[in-house]
């Protein structure tokens, strides 16, 4: 336990748990320490340094005292760059921004956003994780948010990679970078098919009780608004005349209230085209304004609408396990 | 590589800084380069300047190779060889422009602006004056600004500027320390181009008559001489350089040299101590005031009492001397070097060494024939002149008995003939008379135009002699120097005449400044460097010299990284505090949750170790207010960091 700590502070601990340690997510603000930032010259920095060298022969054998000094002048620039490009990445403040949920096959949006609080801008960071970039700049005193565009492809929890921050700022000569792996993860949906909302007696099986009632395809009338009203069916135009907000009322043999079964799909479908047919009729469903529900192995959402309902179905639906 | 991909457009602000800086880097090559060179640069860089306006397209590879292939050839035509200093750098200055050219991503950009400080270094071979270095720091502060401008291409060129500036003041401190204490080589490493050293203006090792005159008309600067006391009297300062004996009745050229063991002056008087820093003249002698005395250890002294260096000068050099302006040079003069002086080509000059034969009949002794040679020196009204008229085989004769115009190498050229004809072995020696002291500096300075020469007799029982038949036509020549003794509306030199007063003073002025420069920054050799050293009391050895540079650049980065960091700390020091607290209650088994706030957590270790519980709602109040509170303040952070230091979970 003690050796374990000192052995915490020490620069090659660090090391050997960064080459070989996994790397936890950190929660909340993340501060880019001394510590944490890493500098290396770039390629173009190396041939700066072979250059400066050729230089200083050339001075020695040609006798050049004034080559000296362009020599040396050069060679200090080099030195120089290496802290104006620490001091443009050290002390920054890390934090996790918001995710969008999103269907697989889309690029999630992570949000990252960066403090400033010294008094001297921050230019040209370069953030990267996997195939994903983004460049930003944080003035003096100021936060901005950058998003990193992450393409998925599986539904469910898509944890951020661990992020490189970069800068090469202000010569080129120097890279400082250093990384970051905020605690950040997108929802991601099953992909919906394009199949057509089920017909009211077919698969999905709708209930024989509510066969008729309150429907969507024929328009009967209005009735004043009530909270679990779908914004859809708002007749704007009534409502203006009138003091009330009014909702239209539809017949039909569609019934209003749906119910989207797992057990009731084609037994041929495998997990995840289930799971985008079910997406796909959730979409619609809620589209049309129409109250349902989702019936998953383990899982019952009851019957509702609004996008909060929505978004539960389609969370139930990412992250289905079997 | 990483710039395999797609090119990327380069923005514009940035690359016109970079093509300014090019153009800067090459500018004071366009004096020296054939006109042709000129042509073709100007013409690359218009071609580019009208591309990037117009976002045209860049010419095609193959294109650039033909454009560089004809580059070449034109180079060869107009040297005859790629090889060498010229070629190379007029090959470097179109590269520079060809590149230009194919600029297209982010790494042809490094190439142009590396290849710019080439060039800028490239221009020291023709000049390291001040102004040089001037252009130099504005060619390096371009092309820096251009490289910030391409690594954040959004913001405004004056913060680019800005920046550049800011670094190079930084670099500033760096570079002083690498340039007084980096240990110094002496060059050359290796066998540098034939072309390196172009002649000089300076002496050489033969005079003719014009070789002398053709130098009065140069303001170039031939050495400057620091005397410890006062200087000896204007009539006293001879430079001696080379001594000529052998004659073939136009030309007098220096013998083989062959160096001597003992000095072999008799001091007839005072000493005088001095320092000379002399101009590389691409020969090897060393100028000294007649007689030297004291010489230093890497210099050799010749039989003919010339200081010479084992190298020729390339750079400029500096050494201290002694000499006696009073002497008896009477040590070794063997008869080899009697006879050459004696020695006479046949049939030329026949009323000269009538004259010489019938002053050798008439008089007792060569001190007697010496006295009356300069008698008809004096009395003969000879015209001293820059200008005299052409001479044609019977040099002597025509100038003695006929023109009577002429310059120093006539006065000294006719004389030693008349001596050697009338038996009295004499030689010319060639150097610089005079020299005008810098009010501002106190250094004296000697210029090309002070070229004179003058006759040495050799007198048993008094050794070599000096005798300036110049100063016995036309005294004011030594006595006031060349201005005085030139007739009015001679070409004299700009800066030599009299009546511009305020331009002399402005000129004393800069050339005590460019002698400054000269002597802590051109001159600044090895030596200088082991002189610097040793007045520090350090040992100059480069282990300490390596020790002291390793350590004076760390503690300047240290400087520049604390000034560049400032600002960041205390705030830092608020957060570390809080950290090491959290952590003393994470080992106690208290660790904060990651949602928890200050006071939330605080209350709960509070609600834990109630008899902490004062102790660690103040930390927790002190931390909140410090961080989020409207400024932090010095009390404040120290009394937190003394509460979290003593605080025992």
């Amino acid at each position: 336990m003690n050796l374990d700590r000192v052995l915490q502070y020490s620069q090659a601990y660090n090391f050997y748990r960064w080459v070989f340690g996994r790397h936890a997510p950190e929660p909340g603000v993340v501060f880019l320490s001394q510590r944490r930032v890493y500098i290396l010259p770039t390629r173009h920095g190396l041939i700066f340094g072979v250059a400066v060298v050729l230089m200083l022969i050339g001075s020695i054998n040609y006798n050049l005292s004034l080559g000296y000094v362009l020599t040396f002048l050069l060679a200090g620039l080099g030195i120089v760059s290496i802290l104006h490009t620490f001091r443009n990445l050290a002390h920054l403040y890390v934090s996790a921004g918001r995710v969008e949920p999103v269907f697989a096959g889309d690029t999630a949006q992570f949000q990252l956003v960066f403090e400033n609080k010294s008094g001297f801008d921050r230019h040209s960071l370069d953030l990267a994780c996997g195939e994903a970039a983004a460049n930003c700049t944080v003035p003096a005193c100021a936060h901005r948010a950058v998003n990193l565009s992450v393409k998925t492809e599986k539904r469910g929890w898509l944890q951020l990679g661990r992020v490189t921050v970069a800068t090469r700022f202000p010569l080129g000569l120097m890279r400082a970078w250093s990384y970051v792996q905020p605690d950040m993860r997108a929802l991601v949906y099953p992909r919906p098919d394009t199949a057509p909302l089920p017909p009211p007696h077919s698969e999905a099986d709708s209930g024989d009780e509510i066969s008729i009632g309150a429907g969507t395809d024929d328009f009967v009338g209005l009735r004043p608004y009530q909270d679990s009203d779908s914004p859809h069916h708002i007749a704007w135009k009534a409502s203006a005349r009138s003091d009330l907000l009014l909702t239209k009322l539809f017949t039909g043999r569609a019934a209003s209230e749906l119910w989207f079964d797992w057990e009731h799909l084609p037994a041929n479908l495998h997990t995840e085209a289930r799971l985008s047919r079910l997406a796909r009729w959730v979409l619609l469903a809620e589209e049309r304004g129409l109250h349902y529900g989702l019936k998953l192995p383990g899982v019952t959402v009851p019957l509702g609408e609004g996008l909060p309902h929505r978004e539960r179905c389609l969370k139930e639906l990412a992250l289905h396990h079997g | 590589m990483a710039d395999a991909k797609a090119p990327e457009a380069l923005p514009l602000p940035p690359f016109s800084v970079l093509i300014a800086g090019a153009a800067l880097a090459v500018a004071p090559h366009t004096l020296w380069v054939p006109f042709w060179v000129n042509v073709v640069a100007t013409a690359l860089l218009c071609w580019r300047g009208t591309l990037s306006l117009r976002a045209g397209k860049l010419p095609a590879r193959w294109l650039l190779f033909l454009l560089t292939l004809i580059s070449s050839v034109g180079v060869y035509l107009s040297y005859r060889t790629i090889m060498g200093r010229d070629p190379g750098v007029i090959l470097l200055v179109l590269l520079l422009f060809l590149k230009l050219l194919e600029t297209r991503a982010r790494r042809d950009i490094f190439v142009v602006a590396f290849l710019s400080y080439f060039v800028a270094l490239a221009d020291f071979f023709y000049s390291q004056s001040i102004p040089t270095a001037g252009l130099m720091l504005l060619t390096v502060f371009v092309v820096t600004s251009a490289l910030v401008g391409f690594s954040a291409p959004q913001r405004p060129l004056v913060d680019d500027l800005k920046t550049a500036g800011r670094m190079l003041a930084q670099a500033g401190p760096v570079m002083l320390l690498l340039f007084f204490l980096f240990p110094r080589v002496q060059g050359p490493l290796w066998g540098v181009p034939q072309d390196a050293y172009t002649a000089s203006t300076g002496l050489s090792e033969t005079m003719s008559p014009g070789s002398i005159s053709g130098l009065s008309a140069s303001d170039a600067i031939a050495f400057r001489v620091k005397f410890e006391g006062t200087p000896p009297s204007r009539a006293q300062l001879y430079w001696r350089g080379p001594v000529m004996s052998d004659f073939d009745g136009l030309t007098w050229r220096v013998g083989l040299p062959q160096l001597r063991r003992n000095i072999g002056v008799e001091p007839g008087g005072p000493q005088a101590d001095y320092e000379v820093t002399l101009e590389p003249h691409n020969r090897n002698w060393m100028f000294a005031l007649e007689m030297p005395t004291r010489i230093p250890s890497t210099a050799r002294l010749t039989t003919d009492y010339l200081v010479i260096s084992l190298t020729p000068i390339r750079s400029r050099m500096r050494y201290q001397m002694s000499s006696t302006p009073q002497f008896k040079a009477s040590g070794g003069a063997n008869p080899q070097d009697l006879a050459m002086a004696l020695r006479l080509p046949r049939g030329f000059n026949p009323r000269s060494q009538a004259l010489a034969r019938e002053w050798r009949e008439s008089l007792p002794d060569d001190s007697a024939i010496i006295r009356r040679a300069i008698e008809f020196y004096r009395g003969s009204r000879f015209e001293y002149t820059l200008e005299p008229p052409l001479l044609g085989r019977n040099s002597v004769d025509e100038f003695l008995f006929d023109t009577k115009q002429g310059f120093c190498e006539h006065f000294a050229s006719s004389f030693v003939f008349l001596m050697r004809a009338a038996g009295v072995p004499a030689r010319v020696v060639t150097g610089y008379q005079g020299g005008d002291t810098n009010p501002v500096d106190g250094y004296m300075v000697i210029r090309q135009a002070d070229a004179h020469a003058w006759a040495e007799v050799w007198l048993a029982g008094n050794g070599w002699t000096r005798v300036d038949p110049t100063a016995a036509a036309v005294p004011v020549r030594v006595e006031f120097g060349i201005t005085a003794a030139a007739p009015k509306g001679a070409e004299l030199p700009l800066l030599m005449r009299t009546n511009f007063g305020w331009l002399k003073s402005l000129r004393n002025n800069w050339e005590a400044l460019t002698n400054q420069w000269n002597q802590w920054v051109l001159g600044y050799n090895p030596d200088r460097q082991r002189e610097m050293l040793s007045w520090l009391g350090v040992q100059p050895d480069w282990e300490t010299m390596t020790m002291m540079l390793f350590w004076s650049v760390a503690g300047t980065l240290l400087l520049i990284a604390l000034w560049l960091l400032r600002g960041i700390r205390r705030e830092d020091a608020v957060q570390r505090a809080w950290l090491r607290f959290c952590d003393k209650l994470a080992r106690a088994g208290l660790a904060r949750a990651s949602a928890e706030g200050p006071f939330d957590y605080a209350g709960r270790v509070a609600r834990q170790l109630p008899l902490r519980s004062d102790t660690v709602r103040a930390i927790a109040a002190l931390y909140v207010d410090q961080r989020y509170g409207p400024a932090a303040d010095g009390d404040s952070i120290g009394r937190l960091q003394r509460l979290v230091r003593e605080f025992r979970p």
